[in-house]
This record gives C-alpha cells, structure tokens and sequence, in this order.
C-alpha cells in the first residue's frame, strides 16, 4: 500500500467556520414590526451591553450550505456500522422524529398545568411502567438527563438512605473494569472509592469483595454483562453479601441490551437502576446527546425518590384517573435538574417500546447476543492469530479482543488498526478500554446488523492485519481517505484554542 | 529525550521520580521511563512555593495527551523553588527530564529518608 | 450462524445466566405493534396536551416559546448529526467537532468569558456543576445563594452537593432583587462561592456590579445564572468580572418539549479551562497541515481520569448545542440586539397594561427585560383556571416557590406574544380577576 497520492475533495475542503463566512450586514432572521408604543429609558446604561455579540452576519442560503457540508464530514450510524462497544449504536427508527414533532409535545410548556398536559403525564406514566417491567425494579424516575446522572442519583439515593437509618457510610465500590463515570460519580456524590479485582475469567473477585465489603461500604456499583461483554454467573452470591453487610447494589444499565426478556437486574438482586435510553431504547446520540438516564428502584428506596414524582390518581368521581406531578415527598433528596426530565426523549423510547412490545424487546437482546458472538467467532477465523478474544468464552452483547500480539508480531497497535478501519468506511470499536485488557478492542455490534455486514467486517479485520504483515506503515499512517487525517491532540491539549478569535 | 537513561549521580524512588541531593536541599523530578509512559506531556501545574511536601504523597500533577497524573515526592519537606519555565514550556519534562526538566527544590525536613531511595542500578532493576 | 459459534441454540448463549434470575416467562408488556398503531396512540396522546400552538401562553420561568425557525428542523434531521457517537474519532467526525468550536464561540460571545464548554444538560445542573467546580477549586464550606436564582437550581444545587459538607445560606430579595447588604453580611473567607441570576427569576435586572464586587473580596467563585436572550443587549457577566456564567439553552432555537431536551451553557473565566465540566472542541492541525478540530482536555474527563476527574458527565446535549448556534447565527449580531429591544418594550407594555388591571399589581419596579412579577387580589389558581378556558395561559403561579408572594404570577414575554395578545391578556385577566374569590 502506497502513502496517499491525491487528495479527496472533502480533504481539499478546507475548514472554515460560520463566522469566517459573515459579511456586515448579510441577515436572516426578519423581527417582527414593534407594535407597542416606544418607550425610553426602560434599561438604564450600566446595565447595557456597550458592543453586540459578534455573532455571524449570514443569510439563511449561507447557513444551511454551511451546516449541510460540515455534516458530510461525519460518519453516522444512518451511513454504515458503528460497533462502539458500551454505546449500543443501533438504528434509529424514523417514526420518533414524527411524534416527537407533534406539537402538542414540541410546544408543550413544562409549566402548563398538569390538567392540560394529561397526554404528556400519561406518556411518562406508562413509560415508566414499561421501564419498571424490563429491570424488574417497581418505582420509577425519569428526571435523570443522562446515564451519569442517573449514576450521580444512585448514589445520592443511596446516601438518603442510610442517612435516614442513622447509618454513615463512607466507601463505594466498583469494579476495575468500570466504566469510568462509575468513579468519577463516587467522587461527586462524596465517597471514597474502593477497587474490586477481577478474575481470570473476567467476572468480579468474589474474595475481594468478601474481603473489602463492610459497616462503612455504602454501595456496589456494577453492571452485568460487565464492560468485557461477560455476564457474571456469580451475580446471587455478590447481591447476598453486598445486601448482608447493608449496602445497596447500583446497576449501571449501559448494558442492558444483552439481557431484555432474559434476565433483569431487580430479580439479580439490584436495588437501583439506571436505564441509558439513548443506547438501549435508541434515542439517537446526536453526537454526543441528547439523551436521558431514568432511573428504577426498589421498595426501601423508594421514598427518597426525586421530587416530583409522574403518579397516576383515582379521581373517584367516575371520571377516570388523573396523571399528576407529586411534589409531597418529604424524604426526597430533592431535584436533579429543573422540570420533569428530557420528555422529547421519553416520546422516542416510549414509541419504541410500543413498536417491539414484550416479543421485539426479547429479540432485540437475543439478536443482539447472537451477532456478537458471531462476530467474534468470524474475527477469529480471519484474524483470531493477531487480535485474539481477551476472554475464551460465550460473550453477551459485546465482546473484547486484545491487540497485544497484533502489537509484539506485526508492531501495528490497536489504535492503528481503528484509524485503518476508518478508509473502509467502518467506523471503529471502542479502543483502549477496559483498561484491564492490553490494546483493548471492545466491540459491540447490536442486533441492527445483518450478517453480510458482520461478515464484511470480519473480512476487512483480517485484510488490515495481512496488510500490516507487509507494510505496517499501511495502518502507522491511516487514515488516507477521510476529510482529515490524524490530527495533533498534544499541541490542542498544549495550548488549547476552543473559540475563534473574532 | 530518545534513549532509556538513569543518571548514577541520582536517587530514585519507586514511583519513578528522581532526588539530587545538594546538602539539606533535594531537587525533584520524573525519570526517563514516567515519562516515556506518560507520553508527550502538555501541562504541569506548578505547585506553590512554601508548601509542605510529604514523602509518598503527591504534591503537583502533570498532564500529558493521554493522562492526568500525580507526581509523588520521594522525601519530605517545604518547597523553596518551583521550575517556572515548566508552565510554558512543559515539554522539557520528556525533553530532558533531569536537567532542565527539574520540577521542585526542597528543604528536606528529614534527610535520614535519602537513605531509603535506590540507586540508578537498583531503579533500573526494578523496571524490568 | 450458531453453528459458526459453535453453540447449539440462542438459549446456550445465555448458559451463563443462573437459573435462579433467569425471567423465565415473557416481558409483561403488550406485543409489538405497526408502526401505523403507534402514531395513532401517541398522536392522540399528545393531542391531549394543550400546547402554545392551542393558547395564547405568558408562562416562562426558565423555558419561553419563542420561534423557533423551519431551517432547524431541516438541518438537525440531518442523519450525519443525528446519528453520530460523541466524537471519539476526529477523523470522521469533523462535523460535530467544528459545530461544537462554533457553539462555543458564540456561547463565549454572549456571556462575555473566553472559555465555554460544549454543553450540559440543562441550566439547574450547571448551576450544580458550577458548585462543585468552586468547591474542588477552592475546598471553602458554604454557598451563598440569593433567593432571585432559579428555585430549580437552588433546589439542584442542594440535591446534588449532598455528599460535599457544604452548606447553603440563602439570600432573601428587597423590592425584588437581591439583598445587597444581607449578601454582604453573609460573606466570609469559607464561601466557595456566590450564586446570582441575571435577570433574577422575578425578571429583574440585578445591579451585578454592587453584587460581584464584595463577593469577589471574599474570595468567592461568583456563579450567574443568566438569560441568553437577554444577554442580546444586557452588559455581560465577564464584564462584571464574574467567574462561571451558566444558563439554559432551550431559548435558543430549542424547543419547549415539556421540559427537555435542551441544553445548559456554562462559561468562565480562563483560570478555570482545565477544571471545566464536560467537553470542549479544541483547534488543530492534521498530519498534512490541514485544520481540524478534536475533544481537547479529555484526560481530565471521566473516561481518562476516573474518580479525579472534573465532572462524570459524558452524553451531554450536542444536538441541541447544534440548533442554538444555528439560531445565534439565523438571528445573527443585529437580529439579536433588535430581539432584546423589541423583547424590552413589549415588556414594559405588557407590566404597564397589567398594572392598569384592576386587583393587579406589580410585584417590583425594578428594570426587566422579557420577565416580570405581578399580584393578584385573587386566588391566582381559580384566576388561571378561567383564563384557561378563554384560551389563555396568563403565566406561572410563584406560591409553590415562594411561599412569601402567595398571590404572585410571573408573565413572560416572547417576540410571538404581539401587542393584541397582550391586550387579550390584559382583558381576560380582569375578567377572571373580577370573578374568581377574593384572595
């Protein structure tokens, strides 16, 4: 393979941004007439901005050009496959832009009263039931935004909780495996943070935990399937001890499509949840949000809830139940952000759910187990010598495979084999993470995927390693074919610019 | 700086920083093989001057592309001097870690802890 | 394909799930429907909601219906920015990380200070982010909070630093706006910081200079909630010398979706850039000299730093990050100064003609912008249940928030609200008053 000879047209393209292609007095926004009689003197001088914001000066042609070309410069999931392992990158469907549009939820005030927004308290309430029913947890919140703040929430239910008991716990949890907002959330809601080892199978050290559980452990914090893809047969024991010493057990959900109508983390023995609905219930990403982490919780945690709570009431006048916003609960830790939560989200989960019901969900995970253990079988055909599975055994929705030999035989790392995968048009797993595996390649294919594009895939992993055994050079110096190539992230961190100078 | 080095006119503690010692004053910094594993490094806050460094405690961090790390003291004492020309010019940590590279000086406040701290050849050992 | 795995069915995939947590019987849920079945449901669903396209609405209070224009909607269904990851591969994600550095360009423009970051979630938790980046900052104990902040963020803030031995002082409001000299005699060396609004929850403009001064004396981080609307034509906060100014995004070009998504700004000072929450787009060149955009400071983020990391924020708002610079650039630098002036006269028209109702009042004097508070001689419940039935939302009653103004209602103002629906406003509002019980 021959280093780049030509430039590609986006590279040739280069970037300039909106407030690069302002001209003074270019507009697109008309203000309507004012109607009202001019009045003086309403905003006293010091409290005016001396100079406007320098935003862009563009008419509306310029900036839909604009924003349509820089969007051409990103791969989707719309476009091809996204294995990201943890982000459970499956389709979209378009239904949920249509109702999430509706104006009667686009234009719905958070504020309006609760008596005219009946369809919107309803839609919550009903999700909220279908959530409950997939982890097997009976109560409920939405307002979390995303999955970290659910985590954040686990937590701090968690300190209500034993605080309510006259308890003071002052350790966390969690595995090294852990996705790293486990930690960082242990930090914020005010605990220490104690590492579990894993074992060689890759399930959590039952013996350290054994050994680090007590009195002044507040909770553990896993997910299961783990962020190796593997699902813990331990689960039982690790709930027994963890609830005898007093603890709550905290389900990071970002895995829970391995496992819908399989298992649920409340019969686990989980006392909090949280759901990532813009990976299992596919809110689209946008890139890096919206999205929304509700949370499930079990009986004892149930009264320290976030206020309010979406309750549906007896009306008792025959005229039937009422849905409403439950701001009396008095052990509440309070609220984690302002009104009810990211609705526009619920509506596009919610529509999901209704479109797969109890039988779609069940396949979805099953599909989902099925194309990664696939895949990981494929890639050992084609490529098992140099990227071989970090673990010999079933894999639930994701899998791990390790680019140490890749690294000590052909001198290619990880990293190299991603951006190689980019000028095929594949967008890469997630590198470098779990961190306990060795040029770690997490790989998550989801039940979107058909097996021509698995095998593909498979095929162009093992095409990539081959190249590397002749010229690893080929992979050092990837990407060639995408709108930039590698990019320089030390002089960004050096001297970070993050604003255009005007 | 390209090549694996450890100065034998240094001491080393086990989590790879080095001490110079100059009478009751220690010149810290990070050896060869920390910053090798740090990689290109593009920030270190400078710590301040009077604090009280304690050995096996860290006491600045230093930023590279691919980590956040602390930097732990070797031995104890009150810094008296900080390497200002780290702030823009970090880069010497990699550069020449032991030379101008150098990160803190300190009055050692219990110079009997050197004797714990390994020579090149026993740091060097100990990497393998 | 099983037999390429080697496994003898789906069942032996999930061998190592246990007997004991196995469901064992089918997800109590309904069974899937047509696509066709769904849009009904949810159609008639929402069409039980009344929304600002079915009533003339003047409720605000952190969320405001303006216009949001059709070249948003074009553009966020873009596949290429719907459907992306956050961009952990620069190469193929050049779009989302310039419109990341565009955001937060625009973001730093109207707040004034040179750093923002591209996204939180919405303004209560920035407001909390804020919090907890004074507190690992500076370690001080307290938070003094003026009772003028949102009572969202107040709420939010005390939520979520449960776990910091942090205490909160609030600040009360005289003639509607912060307390000068109380602010002053909460100050000492252990305040991590001081919480503003700008305009206040009231509507009111605060005096930010006579505010910001003591507290900056104090050692204390100076955190503002502000409008982004407002800041059109207000002086901004980095010109009062504030450290983190926050906000809520939904203003600009989101829309209300009851509630979210929407996004929270968050802007400061310099000093601060490697202690900010959340993701930040950085500059740079590629291999062959190309300009490029990356995530920058990503080791101080969770996935790199883990429980030392400045925040455990990961998904954040991006898309909607996407429709707000979109709208900053739709408005553009005049369009939003001639929003903020047409915003403040039909405020003042609107104060003036409620004050003019009968059992009306005022609840302050003080400078507003979009927002204002008013009294009413009625039960404010029975007042906006009548007008409800003549199609009016006349705005948010403050007795839930401030136990102390039972009777309060606060009006807002956007550029969809015209001289004629003030008037309705005006009109239906003494109507109701007349009716409804005496308060």
């Amino acid at each position: 393979m021959t280093a780049h000879l030509t430039e590609t047209a986006q590279q040739r393209d280069r970037a300039r941004t909106i407030f690069e292609k302002s001209r003074p007095g270019r507009r697109a926004f008309v203000a309507p007439e004012l109607d009202v009689p001019q009045q003086e003197g309403l905003l006293p001088d010091r409290f005016r901005r001396t100079e406007p914001a320098r935003l862009p000066e563009i008419a509306e042609p310029e900036i839909v050009r604009h924003y349509n070309r820089i969007s051409k410069r990103n791969f989707d999931v719309d476009t091809g496959f996204y294995p990201l392992g943890s982000c459970t990158m499956k389709h979209n469907p378009k239904l949920h832009e249509r109702v999430a549009a509706l104006p009667g939820n686009a234009r719905l005030h958070p504020l309006q009263h609760p008596r005219r927004a009946q369809g919107a308290l309803r839609l919550m309430w009903e999700l909220q039931r279908a959530l409950a029913e997939v982890a097997g947890l009976p109560h409920v919140s939405l307002q979390p935004s995303a999955g970290s703040h659910g985590e954040l929430a686990g937590v701090l239910l968690t300190r209500a909780y034993h605080e309510d008991r006259g308890e003071r716990r002052t350790k966390v949890l969690t595995p090294d495996t852990a996705h790293g907002t486990n930690p960082a959330t242990v930090t914020m809601g005010g605990y220490e943070l104690v590492k579990l080892g894993t074992s060689d199978r890759g399930d959590v050290d039952v013996d350290d935990l054994r050994a680090k559980v007590g009195e002044d452990v507040a909770c553990l914090m896993l997910t299961n399937p783990n962020t190796l893809g593997l699902f813990d047969p331990n689960i039982e024991e690790i709930a027994r001890i963890v609830h005898d010493a007093g603890a709550t057990l905290y389900y990071d959900g970002a895995n829970l499509n391995a496992v819908m109508g399989r298992t649920r983390p409340g019969d686990m023995g989980f006392d909090i949840v949280h759901y990532n609905l813009h990976k299992t219930f596919t809110q689209p990403h946008g890139g890096g949000g919206p999205g929304a982490g509700p949370i499930a919780v079990s009986e004892r945690i149930e009264p320290f809830l976030p206020r309010p709570q979406v309750v549906r009431r007896e009306s008792g006048n025959g005229a039937g139940p009422a849905f409403d916003l439950d701001f009396d609960r008095p052990k509440s830790i309070g609220r984690l952000r302002s009104f009810q939560g990211n609705y526009g989200v619920f509506v596009r989960s919610y529509a999901y759910i209704l479109s797969l019901g109890s039988d779609g969900l069940q396949e979805a995970s099953e599909t989902a187990v099925l194309n990664a253990n696939y895949l990981m079988a494929r890639i050992a055909e084609t490529a098992g010598e140099h990227v071989p599975p970090a673990f010999e055994r079933t894999c639930m929705h994701e899998f791990v495979l390790s680019g140490g030999p890749m690294k000590r035989a052909l001198g290619i790392r990880t990293l190299d084999l991603a951006k190689r995968l980019l000028d095929y048009g594949f967008h890469p797993p997630t590198v470098y993470f779990p961190l306990l595996v060795d040029e770690a390649l997490l790989i998550e294919p989801t039940e979107t995927e058909t097996r021509e594009t698995l095998d593909a895939f498979a095929e162009v992993i093992g095409e990539i390693v081959t190249e590397a055994a002749e010229d690893p050079d080929a992979a050092r110096n990837a990407p060639y074919t995408t709108p930039v190539r590698r990019l320089d992230e030390a002089g960004a961190a050096k001297r970070p610019v993050v604003r255009q100078p005007l | 700086m390209a090549e694996a080095s450890y100065p034998s006119d240094l001491k080393y503690y086990e989590e790879h920083d080095w001490a110079r010692i100059d009478g009751d004053v220690a010149t810290f910094g990070i050896t060869w093989y920390a910053q090798d594993q740090l990689g290109e490094v593009v920030y270190f806050d400078l710590p301040e001057v009077g604090k009280t460094v304690r050995k096996g405690d860290p006491y600045a961090e230093v930023e590279s592309v691919k980590a956040v790390s602390d930097v732990i003291a070797p031995l104890s004492g009150e810094i008296i001097e900080v390497n200002e020309a780290l702030s823009s010019g970090p880069e010497a940590i990699n550069d020449d870690p032991y030379e101008s590279g150098w990160m803190v000086r300190v009055r050692m406040s219990d110079p009997s802890e050197v004797d714990s701290l390994m020579d090149a050849a026993a740091y060097e050992e100990s990497l393998s | 394909m099983l037999a390429a795995i080697g496994a003898e069915s789906i069942d032996a995939l999930f061998s190592d799930v246990p007997e004991g947590v196995r469901l064992g019987r089918a997800i109590d849920l309904p069974p899937g429907k047509p696509e066709q079945e769904v849009y009904e449901y949810l159609r008639d669903l929402a069409a039980m909601n009344v929304s600002t396209e079915d009533e003339v609405s003047f409720v605000g209070a952190g969320m405001y219906d303006h216009y949001v224009p059709a070249l948003i909607d074009s553009i966020l269904a873009r596949s290429e920015f719907l459907t992306p990851y956050t961009p952990y591969q620069p190469e193929v994600s050049q779009g989302t990380l310039q419109l990341m550095f565009e955001y937060q360009t625009a973001i730093s423009e109207l707040t004034g200070l040179p750093v923002s970051n591209a996204t939180l979630y919405e303004a209560a938790s920035a407001v909390a982010s804020a919090g907890w980046l004074a507190h690992q900052h500076n370690r001080r104990g307290r938070f003094v909070v003026s009772r003028g902040l949102h009572p969202h963020s107040r709420e939010a803030l005390a939520t979520t630093g449960a776990g910091w031995n942090t205490e909160i002082d609030e600040i009360p409001l005289a003639d509607g706006v912060t307390d000068a000299s109380a602010l002053e005699q909460a100050l000492s060396d252990d305040v991590s910081a001081v919480f503003l609004q700008y305009p206040n929850f009231l509507g009111a403009v605060e005096d930010l200079e006579a505010l910001v001064a003591p507290a900056k004396e104090a050692g204390a981080i100076v955190v503002v909630q502000c409008d982004a609307i407002a800041l059109g034509i207000l002086r901004t906060p980095g010109d009062f010398d504030v450290d983190i100014a926050v906000g809520e995004g939904q203003p600009l070009g989101n829309r209300l979706d009851y509630g979210g998504p929407s996004f929270g700004f968050f802007a400061a000072k310099q000093d601060y850039i490697r202690r900010m929450p959340g993701r930040i787009a950085g500059e740079t060149t590629d291999v062959d000299g190309r300009r490029g955009f990356v995530l920058t400071l990503q080791t101080r983020e969770q996935h790199i730093r883990r429980e030392k990391a400045t925040h455990n924020i990961t998904t954040a708002q991006t898309l909607n990050a996407l429709a707000g610079v979109i709208y900053l650039s739709w408005l553009g630098r005049q369009g939003l100064v001639e929003l903020g002036e047409l915003l403040l006269q039909r405020t003042a028209y609107a104060r003036d003609a409620l004050a003019a109702v009968e059992g009306v009042e005022p609840l302050h004097s003080q400078p507003v912008v979009r927002e204002f508070a008013v009294a009413l001689d009625a039960d404010v419940d029975a007042v906006i249940e009548r007008c409800a039935a003549d199609g009016v939302n006349p705005g948010y009653p403050l007795a839930r928030d401030y136990p102390d103004l039972e009777n309060g209602l606060l009006v807002a103002i956007t550029e969809q609200r015209t001289k004629a629906d003030i008037d309705r406003l005006a009109t239906t509002l003494q109507a109701a008053v007349r009716e409804a019980v005496p308060a």
